[in-house]
């Protein structure tokens, strides 16, 4: 299969390229440098070959959505996404393994240097298409409470073992009208490295006061308790046993209680408005450009409304590629991913549950998408 | 097996006297009752509180009664057949409930257009999808593993059995077993070095799977094989050469063609053995949505990664999980049966 | 092949026909070169064994040299690496494998032989012929499967037993600490426990069956029960066999992967809390729960641990086999 196509494809390429050319003058001629619109370049007819992507599992869900979706216009572009991993992600695309990545972190700034010389003297493009609430969730499943409301001190104290029950005063005096069992808590946490931990420890780090002692790193500060291996292997222990808290991408949460963090001086449980408030009130990084839109997550934010225990990951890509098809397939695939319609499907609870960016960042977002270019 | 006659030199015993055959079930029958009504004082039972304590209940009223009425010997004797029965009915506990699991489980998506669709274009919640690609990337690899194992077993075995004498034959025997205990995750680990220090660290290909499954399948192979040589009577051996027909002609035509039955067989239970394998295929092979064809360029999926994936997936991931596997089962349990079948089929005549 | 003609006539074409002369010595001269090639194959074969294993001790000390010539600074740097060197990191891994797989074995090899005997002496022979092939064929369950099984149902199902244990007999340390979910290292063992099973008893089956049938007879006329008869004639002559049985289902639970992956909460501690969570790790599942996510060093260091589990398997089997060695000068001795 892989070697036939490629064969059959040998004549039908030569022409969609020429016909790529011809189109991608075009549009870039006619289209307004601002708008935003749902394709990169070319009609779909006209796109073919193949698209790799490697990165982030915690993409994967959304991604596969988003394929399914930019196949509908594009059936001619096979666009492939392998979840290797944020580190292993980055690694292939600076390798010239893949045409874009997706991580959950930034690029480092070696790796920025790096990918001038994979862009062919261009830049990498970083666009925060991902954007997913980070649930706080628990098991007690007689609880008369929807959201039991807890600040980042106390999940703190929770995680780092020095509450010990559900009942402790820390949390009734947070929660006043709810009746707290007496029952033991069981904090879970991942032990897989993972971008979920990376968040969640950066939040607690951030926003509880000095209460979480640990620095913010993808990999569990503590060792010694219940821990999941990926999403699954959280929700599985967490509600193995009741009186269990752990931390999973808001999506997943399924029949589990969820948290309402205090910001401000309000509860605010998850919701991808929320989450998307929380990534718009935050600032550019102090490295960000207008092709690399990093955001420095406001974790202490007081913004009505924000939740800002979310998960930013990144679509990593390349300003200038050397060829054409690359260029249109990485142009196209991304506007797609950026454009509302994407945003709403990777939104939906059945695919991955997003939070989808504000139109304010999509029109940053677009602007360096359409300026993907081919070396000349 | 051995009938249970009661020997003569006891019966000539005056104060031999035995349990009528119907007591251990009146036994078993009694502690349950007792169990059930002792639990049902102390709170609700349930059904492996009862099973546990009338196990219990049921080794202490025999084997004081039978050493009352018996004797010790006798005594010790029943207590041996309840414990040996017991690890019997014990384990058969987790293993029908692993096969019902499976079954059922599996059960719900398992179908045929599960067989035969990839999984492109599939996210989300979607219960649509299917396991076509990686069934042929599994008899892929297992194949290619086969390709590679099979003729280095036969050839290491007819050297054991036919030409191997001396130091080198002891090393070999030696180290087969020592390649018997290599973990599976070792061999991925072995693959992995391999071609990625000769392709470059990004490589990754169905052949690479292949060869750490064709380095937990030798010395399976080998072991059979050199099992099968052995049983072929030395006289065939003999009267060969005795017709003037040289040796490798012998091994060819005669000792090969009367264990080929065996060796079939013991090939077959050896990819059985191998299909299965998880960790070294998650680190050589990957997972990929669509069939790849291509052995030597890619990620592969294949079944047990793609059941592991799809666990960790969750939602919907778990029922295709757990038709994968029951589909393994099935495939394994193919190769078991027609392992079976060849060997009663092509067993040489008047062998027995 | 034409060039062996002129190789002189042999033996073996002697008694043939004069008129069938030429053909016969071409045949037997063919044919000597053709066992020497064969026997060359089949030696190579063999060598070629004895290459691959070598290789893969190479080819995991190439790869892993990086991480085990790295300083520490280096080393740290990968994130979950939480040790000075690879050796620190690999200890506790290394006990963590020995412990649930010497538990698992504690837990098998007594049921295993009880299901053998049943199976070799104690069960109908239609019924006997049955179980046997569900045990070969349980043998040959995938361990992907066990793995979906024990995270899916079996931790449920300890979770009462484990209470009642931690709350009766907590005292013991051993037992002491218990927290639900059961995702600590005896379900692990449990679940390597229950694939060893069917290897072990498969293995021990065999060998039970094999029991001259004379000496069985033997004592049953003198008057011994069935038990004394297993005791004195079935078990010494299997006692070697089960060992290698025993040391089969080491190798298999100490490489196993995918069962304790999917059950257990890691941890990298030397510890005998059995029932606590976050205590142990075996070495299988920490390379594939961190190598598809891993790049660099930190791949290095991984393999630097599947060497460590190569070692420690080889040294399993080394001294199984001298066991099994020694036993049998013995029972030769008697």
């Amino acid at each position: 299969m892989k070697l036939t196509p490629h064969k059959r494809f040998g004549a039908v390429a030569l022409t969609g390229v020429l016909a790529l050319a011809l189109a991608a003058c075009s549009s870039t001629s006619s289209a307004e440098p601002g708008e935003t619109s749902g394709a990169g370049g070319g009609s779909a007819a006209e796109l073919s070959g193949s698209l790799a992507g490697a990165g982030a599992s915690s993409q994967e869900k959304a991604v596969a959505g988003w394929i399914a979706g930019f196949n509908d216009t594009y059936p001619d572009v096979a666009v492939s996404y392998d979840a290797a991993g944020s580190g292993g992600g980055r690694e292939q695309f600076l390798s010239g393994g893949v045409q874009f990545a997706g991580s959950d972190a930034a690029l480092k700034p070696e790796e920025i240097e790096k990918a001038t010389e994979r862009c062919f003297g261009g830049e990498a493009l970083e666009l925060p298409l991902y954007i997913s609430p980070i649930a706080v969730v628990y098991n007690l499943p007689d609880l008369d409470t929807e959201h039991l409301q807890l600040s980042a001190a106390t999940i703190a104290k929770i995680f780092n073992r020095e509450i010990t029950t559900w009942d402790d005063p820390a949390i009734a005096a947070e929660n006043p009208d709810v009746t707290l069992p007496s029952t033991g808590i069981i904090p879970v946490n991942r032990n897989d490295e993972s971008g979920t931990t990376e968040n969640f420890t950066e939040y607690l780090a951030a926003a509880s006061d000095g209460a979480w002692p640990h620095e913010a790193s993808g990999d569990w500060p503590l060792s010694g308790g219940q821990s999941g291996k990926g999403t699954q292997g959280m929700i599985d222990t967490v509600s193995g046993a009741e009186g269990a808290i752990g931390y999973a991408d808001a999506s997943r949460a399924g029949d589990l209680g969820t948290v309402a963090l205090k910001v401000g001086d309000e509860y605010v449980p998850f919701s991808a408005e929320a989450a998307a408030k929380v990534v718009d009130a935050s600032p550019a990084a102090a490295d960000a450009t207008d092709k690399r839109l990093v955001v420095e997550l406001d974790r202490t934010t007081t913004e009505k409304g924000a939740y800002p225990l979310v998960l930013v990951s990144y679509s990593i890509a390349c300003s200038t590629y050397d060829s054409e098809s690359d260029a249109n397939n990485v142009k196209a695939y991304l506007s797609y991913v950026a454009s509302p319609e994407g945003q709403e499907r990777a939104a939906d609870p059945s695919v991955a549950g997003s939070a989808p960016i504000s139109d304010d960042l999509r029109t940053k977002v677009q602007a360096a998408i359409d300026a993907i270019t081919v070396a000349s | 097996m051995t009938a249970d006659v009661a020997p003569a030199g006891l019966l000539a015993d005056a104060t031999y006297r035995r349990l009528p055959s119907w007591a251990p079930w009146g036994f078993a029958g009694g502690a349950l009752v007792l169990a059930f009504l002792v639990l049902l004082v102390a709170g609700t039972p349930g059904v492996p509180g009862v099973v546990a304590l009338g196990a219990a209940l049921y080794v202490l009223s025999l084997s004081i009664t039978s050493r009352v009425v018996e004797g010790p010997r006798r005594a010790a004797d029943r207590l041996a057949t309840t414990l040996v029965t017991g690890s019997f009915l014990l384990a058969l506990i987790p293993l029908v409930s692993l096969l019902l699991l499976v079954l059922t489980r599996g059960s719900t998506s398992f179908s045929w257009s599960f067989l035969t669709t990839d999984m492109v274009g599939i996210f989300g919640d979607m219960t649509d999808g299917g396991i076509r690609h990686a069934v042929v990337g599994t008899l892929m690899v297992t194949l290619a593993a086969a390709v590679i194992s099979v003729p280095i077993g036969l050839l290491t075995a007819i050297y054991l059995v036919e030409y191997g004498r001396g130091p080198l034959a002891r090393a070999i025997t030696f180290l087969v077993d020592v390649m018997t205990g290599i973990p599976s995750i070792v061999a991925g680990l072995f693959a992995f070095a391999l071609f990625t220090l000769v392709f470059g660290p990004a490589y990754r290909a169905g052949v690479m799977g292949a060869v750490a499954l064709a380095l937990l399948m030798t010395p399976v192979v080998i072991r059979s094989v050199e099992e099968m040589l052995r049983l072929v009577p030395n006289e065939l051996r003999e009267a060969s050469y005795a017709l003037g027909v040289p040796k490798w002609l012998t091994i060819v035509k005669v000792v090969l063609r009367t264990a080929a039955a065996g060796i079939v067989t013991g090939v077959m239970l050896a990819v059985a053995r191998v299909i299965g394998e998880t960790a070294p295929l998650l680190l050589t092979v990957g997972l990929v949505t669509q069939v790849n064809w291509d052995l030597f360029d890619g990620r592969m999926a294949t079944l047990p990664v793609f059941a592991y994936r799809q666990y960790e997936q969750g939602g919907t991931g778990i029922d295709r999980a757990w038709a994968a596997a029951l589909t393994l089962i099935l495939i394994v349990m193919l190769l078991n049966l027609v392992a079976r079948l060849v060997s009663r089929w092509f067993a040489p005549k008047g062998a027995r | 092949m034409a060039v062996t003609t002129s190789t002189p006539p042999q033996r073996g074409a002697d008694p043939q026909a004069p008129a069938d002369a030429g053909a016969a010595v071409r045949a037997a001269s063919t044919g000597r070169v053709a066992s020497r090639v064969f026997a060359g194959l089949s030696t190579g074969a063999g060598v070629l064994i004895l290459v691959t294993l070598a290789a893969v001790a190479v080819f995991l000390v190439m790869e892993a040299w990086p991480a085990l010539t790295a300083s520490s600074e280096d080393l740290e740097a990968i994130s979950w690496f939480n040790a000075s060197s690879v050796a620190a990191y690999v200890g506790p891994l290394v006990f963590g494998t020995l412990l649930a797989s010497v538990l698992a074995l504690l837990l098998a090899v007594p049921v295993s032989i009880g299901i053998a005997l049943f199976i070799s002496h104690y069960a109908p022979r239609r019924l006997a012929q049955g179980l046997g092939y569900l045990i070969d064929l349980l043998a040959a369950i995938p361990s992907v499967v066990y793995g979906l099984w024990g995270a899916l149902w079996l931790i449920g199902q300890l979770d009462p037993v484990f209470t009642w244990l931690s709350s009766t007999l907590g005292f013991v340390p051993l037992f002491e600490g218990y927290q639900a979910p059961a995702k600590n290292v005896l379900s692990a063992s449990v679940v390597l426990a229950v694939m060893i099973l069917p290897i072990i008893t498969a293995v021990s089956r065999e060998v039970f069956l094999q029991t001259p049938r004379l000496h069985e007879e033997a004592s049953l006329a003198l008057g011994a029960t069935r038990w004394e008869m297993v005791r004195m004639a079935v078990l010494p002559f299997g006692r070697s066999g089960v060992i290698s049985a025993a040391m089969l289902g080491l190798g298999r639970a100490l490489g196993e992967t995918m069962a304790v992956l999917m059950v257990i909460s890691p941890g990298f501690l030397y510890s005998f809390f059995l029932l606590k969570p976050g205590q142990h790790q075996t070495i299988a599942a920490n390379i594939a729960s961190k190598f598809p996510e891993s790049s660099g060093l930190s791949v290095s260091a991984l393999i630097a641990t599947g060497l460590a589990l190569f070692v420690v398997t080889f040294a399993v089997n080394f001294a199984a086999r001298w066991i099994i060695a020694r036993r049998a000068e013995f029972s030769g001795a008697n």
